[in-house]
């Protein structure tokens, strides 16, 4: 069999037990990649466990620099997991490459004539490492096998040297330890498979200023910047890195120099209803406050959310979508509770989302969330998932201006109490539907109201008169046609030809998309496309399906959410879209977008030809 | 039931108290509860107790759940903000309003369906984080406002007009003293003179202060089989000590026996003169009230008095070591780190 030939273009998959610490010898591999040049994009696919259960790590070398997945095949597997050697080997790509603990022969193993058998003594190896323990040792086989696909993918030692220095720095004794297991293994591909293997990383200078961040680290960060200073919350897959992150950067960049006391307060809530609830307490009482949770989470807010809505407090939340419904697919991602959060409650109720593609657009969307929130007085809803959230994606670096100020929205001051500016805590008096708030202890004897989830009229006090009602509804109605003209604005982007398809994605899609425009332009298929950024959706998202006579809309769930989403909020009839699912749990592909268009544009072809 | 607004003129002999108000400053708008409803007369308590200690009524910030309790900070301080959130999830709110200004008195109303049913969860957190706040649970064994089920307190055996309790009850007093609340009390709301210096003290007191106060309802568990009753509790009523209220600038002068009363300094320098009235109780001792709040409740008393104190509590604000400024009025300034920052954040991400 032909071995598969390519420089800076194929995909490395580390199969591993999870525990067994082989995170950061594979994050190393990547991060190495990058340092020479060669943009990478990684996916960690592990179980909802801590310990024994197989894990993998997907790193797509891509010169070419395409950052979604590529599919479910990998052109190179390092097999350090007996209980899916089978998947894994069965995953390779004809021509490809794997490499295995060669300590023992191998026996009953599933092998393949089509694929090339690297052996590598593993244990065996770490067993010469003097003064190590066998724990030590299980780690440094991570490192070994690192030393040897280095080698076996011709990649720049010294590389792979300097980040290992700079993850041990001030560790001299790990540092040494780590360089002679690398070492071992790096001379023994050196030795024994040289040639063997025709996958090769060449140095290159595709990867810019870019950084190499998670999408919740990011978001946790633009939290910090956007000046959010209450976050509860409660741990949940695959949010709790936000909270975590959130964490860590207070304490980096918020803790007085002078008195050593916090500009921040996190609590960790007995439950999601709680969190919400201080959260809304907070918003209410003027801090920008916010709470990360995942799909279960949104399920436990509702009645929180309709109150945030209807009494008009602002509240951030961030909803690190994984597989459902119920308890589903934790650790998989998903796009699935789009239409759970954009009517959120009982009753009438309607919030802003927003849809951040990256994790860079999620560091900016997290800091303008708390503006919103605050303009708006109302949730407001930053849609990640367990892909952006979990995964570390290559992305423009992060930037803040300076100048900027944080929008507080419409907060009536003791000042203009006293100046006879008339209050009603919910009169629309600037005709934009949104009205001014006061916060507790503004004025000693103006401004004060009652807050409550209970019908009211523009005054706050208490009604259960229907006009007064159907009043006030009216005008959050009209409160979310203003929020159309302030949310993120969606990303157009024409074809090179003219053409009568669109299509509309959104999030974590964005890579894969972009690759699979280019594949099919390649083959003659013209798509024009808008990247949607938020609900509610303006004239923009209008005008483009108008503009198109078929618009595909990709999606990762499985009853075409957000397209329903247009369908109901802006009266276009439902035959104009085909919907290009993607739900399994697993990062949608290019291949799988560049398929199920061709194969529906060849029918469309064909249903038009008859 | 009144519909009639209150004329707003005050009688010229109002006596102001420190500030220059006088009780009617401290007033709401007119209940709409029943008429000898027990919470409004728990309201007409937290006036004067704020009236007495002079706090200016707009620095307050009043928070409640649902149900009849849950209605009434509509009733006082007029002033001040309220916030009448979610049945039994009024903890939190409280909890997130106080992350964000700490320099506010709150005041979480709530009451026995709120607290003991749907919110017990709740109720029991934010006694465990020692969130500073005075919590009252207006405690009538039903639900009102949906026409007399009974709730989660209500002892076992009781009886409405037609049903009878076969559950056993909840206590919020003895879970609050095992949660370690730092301020634990009972009272009653048909006594005025033991409830007013309960609360100015749960009002001095930092950290959380647990107020069970229980509220007859006149419409549909005051029957004499009920154990939530006028009638019963003025008659099985065991108050364990009196209350003085001393704030922290008067004059403490030594006039009591030895043995026969407990001073207890708390955070802000006020005192708490406790006579004992029952001369083996020690309300600075969480175990020793504990176990003798459940021999009396056995003996099928309602103890009533400032039940455990901890003279220096630490609240929430202590644990998380938060600023002294509210965070409310933190800007940009200590909040954004800046783009200078972020750059240095960058490189690290290569």
């Amino acid at each position: 069999m032909q071995p598969i030939s390519a420089t800076n273009d194929f995909v490395v998959k580390f199969a591993n037990v999870n525990g067994s610490g082989s995170a950061s010898a594979n994050e190393l591999f990547a991060r190495s990649i990058l340092r020479m040049g060669v943009p990478v994009c990684s996916r960690n696919i592990f179980p909802s466990n801590i310990q024994g259960l197989p894990t993998w790590y997907e790193v797509r070398v891509s010169g070419e620099g395409w950052l979604g997945r590529r599919g479910e095949t990998a052109d190179f597997v390092v097999a350090m997991n007996p209980q899916t050697w089978n998947k894994d080997i069965d995953s390779i790509e004809p021509g490809g490459y794997l490499v295995f603990d060669s300590t023992k022969p191998l026996t009953t193993q599933k092998t393949r004539d089509d694929v090339h058998m690297l052996g590598v003594p593993l244990t065996r190896l770490s067993n010469t490492l003097e003064g190590t323990i066998p724990r030590e040792r299980q780690l440094l086989k991570n490192v070994i096998y690192l030393g040897a696909v280095a080698q076996l993918l011709s990649m720049h030692l010294e590389t792979v040297e300097s980040l290992i220095a700079e993850q041990f720095a001030g560790k001299d004794k790990l540092i040494k330890l780590n360089y002679t297991a690398m070492k071992l293994g790096y001379d023994y591909a050196a030795e024994h498979l040289a040639g063997k293997c025709q996958l090769k990383v060449t140095k290159d200078d595709k990867v810019g200023d870019r950084i190499f961040i998670q999408g919740n680290d990011a978001a946790g960060l633009g939290a910090v910047f956007g000046g959010a200073t209450v976050c509860a919350w409660y741990p949940i897959t695959p949010s709790t890195s936000l909270a975590e992150a959130f964490t860590a950067h207070c304490k980096k960049f918020r803790v007085d120099p002078v008195t050593k006391k916090n500009n921040f307060a996190i609590v960790q809530a007995e439950d999601e209803i709680a969190a919400i609830g201080m959260v809304i307490g907070a918003g209410w009482n003027g801090a920008r406050s916010f709470t990360a949770t995942s799909g279960p989470g949104i399920s436990l807010m509702q009645e929180f959310f309709g109150l945030a809505y209807f009494a008009e407090v602002p509240a951030v939340v961030f909803d690190i979508q994984r597989g459902g419904p119920s308890t589903g697919m934790p650790t998989r991602t998903q796009q699935s509770d789009i239409l759970l959060a954009a009517y959120a409650s009982h009753g009438d109720t309607k919030h802003p989302l927003l849809f951040p593609q990256d994790p860079g657009e999620a560091f900016e969307f997290a800091a303008q969330a708390f503006d919103l929130a605050e303009r708006l007085q109302t949730p407001v809803f930053v849609m990640l998932d367990l892909d952006i959230g979990m995964n570390d994606w290559l992305c423009k670096p992060l930037q803040w201006d300076d100048k900027r100020k944080y929008d507080r929205g419409k907060i009536m001051t003791a000042e203009m109490l006293d100046a006879g500016k008339l209050f009603g805590r919910y009169l629309d008096v600037d005709g934009d539907a949104i009205p001014y708030r006061t916060l507790p202890a503004t004025h000693p004897s103006k401004g004060a109201y009652f807050t409550r989830g209970s019908s009211r009229d523009r005054f706050a006090k208490y009604s259960e008169d229907g006009s007064v009602y159907v009043d006030n509804m009216q005008r959050l109605l009209r409160k979310f046609e203003t929020a159309k003209t302030i949310v993120p604005a969606p990303v157009r982007r024409d074809a090179k030809e003219k053409t009568k398809y669109g299509a509309i994605y959104f999030g974590s899609t964005s890579p894969a998309m972009d690759e699979a425009l280019a594949a099919l332009e390649k083959d003659g298929v013209h798509l024009n496309t808008l990247r949607v950024r938020a609900f509610p959706f303006n004239e923009e998202v209008v005008e483009f399906i108008n503009a198109h006579d078929q618009v595909f809309v990709v999606e990762q769930n499985r009853d075409a959410q957000l397209q329903k989403l247009i369908v109901n909020e802006c009266a276009i009839d439902p035959a104009r879209f085909i919907s290009i699912l993607h739900y399994d749990g697993t990062p949608i592909t290019a291949r799988f977008i560049t398929g199920a268009i061709a194969e529906r544009m060849k029918v469309t072809h064909k249903e038009a030809a008859e | 039931m009144t519909y009639i607004a209150k004329p707003k003129l005050h009688h010229p002999g109002l006596k102001p108290n420190k500030l220059g108000f006088t009780h009617r400053d401290y007033e709401g708008s007119i209940s709409t509860l029943c008429a000898g409803c027990g919470h409004d007369s728990i309201s007409a308590a937290l006036i004067q107790a704020c009236y007495e200690l002079s706090i200016e009524p707009y620095k307050v910030a009043k928070l409640s759940g649902i149900g009849c309790s849950s209605k009434t900070p509509d009733y006082f301080l007029g002033p001040a903000h309220g916030f009448n959130s979610v049945h039994g999830r009024m903890p939190s709110v409280l909890t997130g309003a106080n992350l964000a200004n700490r320099d506010l008195l709150y005041l979480g109303v709530s009451g026995d369906g709120d607290s003991a049913s749907i919110g017990l969860g709740q109720f029991a957190h934010c006694v465990r984080r020692g969130v500073n706040m005075v919590y009252i649970c207006e405690n009538n064994g039903v639900y009102g406002l949906t026409k007399g089920q009974f709730s989660a307190t209500a002892d076992k055996g009781s009886r409405s007009k037609t049903a009878v309790n076969n559950d056993s009850p909840i206590d919020l007093v003895s879970l609050a003293l095992v949660l370690g609340a730092t301020f634990v009390a009972r009272s009653f709301s048909g006594d005025k003179k033991q409830l007013v210096p309960i609360l100015k003290a749960a009002m001095a007191h930092k950290g959380s202060a647990i107020i069970d106060v229980v509220s007859p309802c006149v419409q549909f568990n005051n029957n004499p089989q009920s154990t939530k009753s006028y009638d019963f509790v003025r008659e099985h009523n065991e108050a364990v000590n009196r209350i003085d209220f001393i704030e922290s600038k008067a004059e403490i002068t030594a006039d009591y026996e030895p043995g026969t009363v407990t001073m207890v300094r708390q955070h802000d320098g006020s005192m708490l003169k406790l006579s004992k009235l029952h001369p083996d109780y020690d309300a600075t001792d969480r175990a020793k009230a504990m176990a003798y709040l459940q021999e009396r409740h056995a003996a099928g008393e309602v103890v009533t008095g400032v039940l455990f104190v901890e003279e220096q509590a630490d609240d929430l604000h202590d644990a998380l070591g938060t600023v002294a400024t509210p965070l409310n009025n933190l800007t940009e300034r200590e909040l954004c780190p800046g783009s200078a920052k972020l750059a240095d954040l960058n490189a690290d991400y290569r």
